[in-house]
C-alpha cells in the first residue's frame, strides 16, 4: 500500500501536467466547436437551401461517427495527405472542435427557432438589416437561452477528451497508462485518475451553473434548450 | 487559326483524359480484390462483435439504470446517497479509463474478466448511469397527486410505483434513453482499445497490416453511419409511437 501511495506522489507532477493538457483539449475545443458552431447554425437556420443541406450533411457525418473512428481517420489518413507533419495534439483539437461544433449547432438552432418570429419582423420593420437582427437582436437572446443546454458540452468533452489517448496525445490518461507501465500499481494510479476527472468535472459545472444563474433572461426561469 | 494544330492539340487532350481515365478504372480494378478478400470479410465479423456487444448492454443498461433511478428517488436515505455516488462516479470517469481499470486494473487485485467481458461490463455501468439520469427525471416529472391517488385507493407504495409511476416515465424517458442508445453505438468503438476486435478494432488491424489507413477508416466509417441512421431511424418513428399526447414528448430533454 505505501509502495502504491508513493507511486502517487512521485508521479504527481508529471500527472498534474497531464491534466494541464487535458484542460486546455478541452478549453480550446469548446472554443472551437462554439465558432464552427454558431457559423453552422446561422447556415442552417437562414442560409439558402443548399447551405441548409451542407450543414445537414456536417452534422449527420460528425454525430454518426465515433469520437475513435474520426481521431484515426483524421490522424492516420486525412493530415498526413495534406503533407504536413501535423502534432496528435493539434489533431486531436480539431476533431474534438469540430464534432463538438455539429453537437453546438444543434443547441444553438433550438435556441433560435424558440424565440418568436415576431422579434425578427419587429427589428426589421425598425429598419434593421436581416444580418443587423441577427446580431443585435436574435443572437443575444439566443446564446443566453441555449446556455443550459450548452453546458453539458463541458462534461461530455471532458470524458471525450481521454480518448485522445489512441493517437498518443500526453494528456491525463496517457500519463497515467505511461505512469504505470513503469511502476505497476494500475489500480490506485487509475483510479487517481478518475478522481481527477471526476473532480474536474463537477468543479467545471459548477462554475458554469454560476455564470449560468448571472446570464439568465430575467423571468425566463428555467426555460432549457437542448439538442434534439 | 491553324486548324492543323488545333486539331493535333485537341487529340492529345483527348488522348490525356482517356489515359487518365484508363489509368485510374485499372486503380480501381486492381483495389478490388483488397476489398472484397480482406476488408470487407473483416469489417463483417467486426460488425457482428459490435452488434453483440451493443445487443448485450442495451437491456442491462436500461434495466439497471431503472433500479438505480428509483433508488434515487423513492430510496431511504443511505441508498439514495450510494445511487447518487454511483451516478457521479459512472458519468464522471470517461469510459475509456473504466475500460481500463476493468481491463488493466483488476487482475491486479485477482478478479480477470477478459477483454469481451471488461467491455461489456464497463459498458454497461456507463450506460445505466447515462439512462438513471433520464429516468430520475421523468420519474421526478410524474406529478404527486398520481401517487397519493394510487395510494388512497389502496396501493402500497411499491405498487404505485410498479404502475403508476413507472408506465408513464418510461414514456416521458423514451427520448433520453433512446439518444443513449444511439451514443452506446458509437462508443462501443472503445472496446478496440481493451483488445475486443469489433469493427473500429478490426479496420485498425487491417490499416496497419497493409497499410492502407484511408480505406480501412473510410470503410469502417460507412458501417458506423450506416447502422447509426437506422437506428435513428426507427428510433424516431419508435418515439412517435409512444409519445403521451399532448405532451409534446419526443422532445429529447
Amino acid at each position: 500500500m505505501s509502495e502504491a501511495v508513493s507511486a502517487v506522489i512521485t508521479s504527481a507532477p508529471y500527472l498534474l501536467e497531464g491534466m494541464g493538457v487535458t484542460l486546455a483539449l478541452v478549453a480550446i475545443s469548446l472554443l472551437i466547436g462554439f465558432l464552427c458552431g454558431i457559423a453552422l447554425t446561422l447556415g442552417q437556420v437562414y442560409g439558402p437551401r443548399f447551405v441548409k443541406r451542407l450543414v445537414d450533411i456536417y452534422v449527420w457525418f460528425f454525430r454518426g461517427l465515433p469520437n475513435i473512428v474520426l481521431l484515426f481517420l483524421f490522424y492516420f489518413a486525412l493530415f498526413p495527405m495534406t503533407g504536413f507533419d501535423v502534432p496528435a495534439f493539434a489533431v486531436a483539437v480539431v476533431v474534438l472542435g469540430l464534432r463538438s461544433a455539429a453537437y453546438q449547432s444543434q443547441i444553438f438552432r433550438g435556441a433560435i427557432e424558440s424565440i418568436a418570429d415576431g422579434q425578427m419582423l419587429a427589428a426589421r420593420s425598425l429598419g434593421m438589416t436581416r444580418w443587423q437582427s441577427i446580431r443585435t437582436v436574435i443572437l443575444p437572446q439566443a446564446l443566453r437561452l441555449s446556455l443550459p443546454g450548452w453546458a453539458n458540452e463541458y462534461p461530455v468533452l471532458l470524458t471525450d477528451s481521454a480518448v485522445a489517448y489512441v493517437i498518443g496525445v500526453a494528456e491525463l490518461l496517457t500519463r497515467t497508462a505511461q505512469v504505470i507501465s513503469k511502476t505497476g500499481e494500475p489500480m490506485v494510479l487509475y483510479l487517481t485518475c478518475a478522481v481527477i476527472f471526476i473532480l474536474l468535472n463537477y468543479g467545471g459545472m459548477m462554475l458554469i451553473q454560476r455564470v449560468e444563474k448571472k446570464v439568465r433572461i430575467p423571468g425566463f426561469g428555467n426555460n432549457e434548450v437542448t439538442d434534439t | 487559326m491553324d486548324a492543323a494544330t488545333n486539331l493535333t492539340t485537341n487529340a492529345t487532350a483527348l488522348s490525356g483524359i482517356t489515359d487518365f481515365l484508363s489509368e485510374t478504372w485499372a486503380h480501381i480494378l486492381a483495389e478490388i480484390p483488397f476489398w472484397q478478400d480482406i476488408l470487407l470479410p473483416a469489417l463483417w465479423d467486426g460488425l457482428i462483435v459490435t452488434l453483440q456487444l451493443v445487443a448485450l448492454t442495451a437491456p442491462f443498461g436500461f434495466l439497471l439504470g431503472l433500479l438505480v433511478a428509483v433508488a434515487r428517488v423513492y430510496g431511504v436515505r443511505p441508498v439514495r446517497w450510494a445511487a447518487q455516488l454511483y451516478v457521479i462516479f459512472f458519468r464522471g470517469c470517461p469510459l475509456l479509463l473504466l475500460l481500463f481499470i476493468l481491463y488493466f486494473g483488476l487482475p491486479s487485485v485477482g478478479i480477470v474478466l477478459g477483454s469481451f467481458l471488461s467491455a461489456l461490463i464497463g459498458f454497461i455501468l456507463c450506460n445505466s448511469a447515462y439512462n438513471s439520469e433520464y429516468l430520475r427525471g421523468a420519474l421526478q416529472s410524474v406529478k404527486g397527486g398520481q401517487m397519493t391517488a394510487a395510494q388512497a385507493l389502496g396501493m402500497t407504495k411499491l405498487q404505485a410505483v410498479r404502475y403508476i409511476v413507472i408506465p408513464q416515465a418510461l414514456r416521458k424517458a423514451l427520448p433520453g434513453v433512446s439518444n443513449e442508445f444511439i451514443y452506446l453505438i458509437k462508443y462501443s468503438s472503445l472496446a478496440y482499445v481493451v483488445t475486443v476486435i469489433e469493427l473500429t478494432g478490426a479496420a485498425k488491424i487491417i490499416a496497419s497490416k497493409y497499410f492502407a489507413y484511408f480505406e480501412a477508416f473510410a470503410a469502417v466509417g460507412v458501417f458506423y453511419l450506416v447502422i447509426v441512421t437506422i437506428a435513428t431511424l426507427s428510433i424516431n418513428r419508435l418515439e412517435k409511437k409512444y409519445a403521451i399526447p399532448g405532451t409534446g414528448a419526443g422532445k429529447g430533454t
